[in-house]
């Protein structure tokens, strides 16, 4: 293979997979591990089983400070980010000022802390911050947290796991992020992520990245995770990956990430796009985001076309794949909004004939968050 | 005595008299990751030489299978259907995808031998 990768950045943890043997790919500008030798079916399902260590470092990280920065954030998006308790971490859009979607990102409020912490796409992380910076400038101040790097570990054993470097972490419920000390290390902990699992992200030092990451490869239940699993675990898990599954043109309606709207923020009609937005949510839209199951065993990819039963075009698949915990193909894309009820049976065109499949619920496989008991 | 020819598509073909047996190297097969599909073309199907004869999709991505040369398929294996992870375990054995009556001997010549092949995929 030839190596035209001089150009791309690395991660604290480059050295690391070259030597844990991964295949290294071009994303998001940066040379990332795809696959290590286990390959991505086994990586998938040992994700899925025990405990996977992805290395996430090219993703966005930042603080936003000043007076009262979930209040200035609030002018990008529409989820309730004054709302966020103390000690929580939450899910939001970032909307352009027609409402389409710039990308989607994670707020934590850290305790006793005024800054918030940000967590961006890597593919959109430059163009990010410089949005967020020019909507916000005068009344807060994002600052580009460039010395660090991410780690997710994944999986049912992953508090039993990490519980040995961070003890009391296994008391934290989804969703929660607090600052504790892994392996040593400084970190913010978060318990999320992007398998559908339960697991943590960890956000340490870049100093630290390599001597954490390492502690926890050294655990048995731990295997190292590429992105190509990382892929198909999302895709089980039915979440979006950002310019595939939604953009800058499509809304929140259409993307079926309405959840995401806070309530406090639709009955304040205040974030870009918000007149727009509302009157899908109230009227309906032309197009939604669905999860697809086709009957065979063949997968249908990124851009095939979706017909009705008659053959017309009615969508189009935006993520699509093989799942290798439901053993089956799957994917996602967007269908004329007639058509996106669960059951209703479409076509797939893939290599030019037509393969059945359903419109059906998402996620494929049952998340298992570790949710904090209703009181 | 069968001689085993390699494509710069990262195919290989046995022939055994004029029948030609057809997969993936090993080295596409490492490239290419957990095979989860095949599919393979009907006996009596006639292919040129590269046209394309089957199709192999691992969890990452799809790709074509070419024919290396042109014949008729007389056989294709079906056992991959159900087992596509055959392709990564024995790629140039027990994961061959279809066997072609070949109509040219002249074509299987002209193909890399095994060294040829090792050389050309180190180039790459």
């Amino acid at each position: 293979m030839t190596n035209a990768n001089d150009n791309l950045k690395h991660t604290p943890l480059y050295a690391l997979h070259v030597e844990l043997g991964a295949k290294m790919v071009p994303f998001a500008g940066y040379d990332m591990p795809v696959q290590y030798p286990a390959g991505v079916l086994k990586e998938h399902l040992h994700t899925r089983e025990k405990a996977g260590l992805f290395d996430v470092s090219h993703m966005g990280q930042a603080f936003l400070d000043g007076a009262d920065p979930a209040k200035a954030l609030e002018r990008v998006t529409p989820a309730d980010i004054q709302g966020i308790a103390e000690g929580m971490q939450r899910y939001g859009l970032l909307l352009n000022d027609q409402g389409g979607i710039n990308d989607d990102f994670m707020t934590t409020r850290l305790a006793g802390e005024r800054a918030l912490y940000l967590v961006v796409n890597a593919a959109m992380k430059e163009e990010d911050f410089a949005y967020i910076g020019e909507k916000l400038a005068g009344v807060a101040d994002l600052q580009p947290a460039l010395d660090r790097a991410l780690l997710a570990l994944q999986g049912p054993l992953a508090a039993s796991v990490l519980e040995r470097h961070a003890p009391g972490i296994s008391a934290m419920t989804f969703m929660q992020a607090r600052r504790v000390t892994v392996a040593g290390a400084p970190a913010i902990v978060s318990r999320t992520g992007y398998t559908g699992e339960d697991g943590f992200e960890i956000s340490v030092g870049s100093k630290d990245a390599e001597r954490v990451a390492r502690a926890l490869l050294a655990e048995p239940e731990v295997m190292p995770i590429g992105l190509g699993a990382r892929d198909s675990l999302r895709l089980e898990a039915g979440l979006c990956l950002y310019g595939h599954d939604m953009d800058e043109s499509t809304d929140p309606v259409e993307a079926n990430l309405t959840w995401s709207l806070g309530k406090r923020r639709k009955e304040a009609r205040n974030f870009p796009g918000s007149a727009r937005i509302l009157e899908h949510l109230l009227n309906g839209v032309g197009k939604k985001r669905v999860g697809l199951l086709p009957e065979g065993r063949a997968p249908a990819r990124e851009g095939t076309e979706i017909t009705d039963k008659a053959g017309r075009v009615i969508g189009r698949v935006t993520s699509g794949g093989f799942g290798p915990s439901l053993n089956a193909p799957l994917a996602m894309g967007y269908v004329e909004s007639e058509f996106a009820a669960n059951g209703t049976k479409v076509d797939l065109i893939v290599r030019g004939k037509a393969l059945p499949a359903q419109v059906a619920a998402m996620p494929f496989v049952p998340n298992r968050y570790k949710r904090a008991q209703k009181k | 005595m069968s001689e085993v020819r390699f494509t710069d598509q990262h195919e290989w073909v046995r022939l055994d008299g004029d029948e030609a047996t057809v997969g993936i190297t090993r080295h596409a097969a490492e490239q290419l990751g957990d095979v989860v599909f095949v599919e393979l073309p009907a006996a009596g199907r006639k292919v040129g030489a590269g046209a394309e004869a089957a199709v192999v999709e691992s969890v990452k991505a799809a790709s074509e299978v070419y024919a290396p040369v042109s014949g008729e398929v007389t056989a294709a294996n079906d056992a991959l259907v159900a087992e596509p992870a055959k392709v990564n375990e024995d790629p140039e054995g027990a994961g061959w995808f279809f066997k072609l009556k070949l109509s040219d001997k002249a074509e299987f010549a002209k193909l890399m031998d095994e060294a040829a092949y090792q050389e050309f995929v180190k180039g790459h």
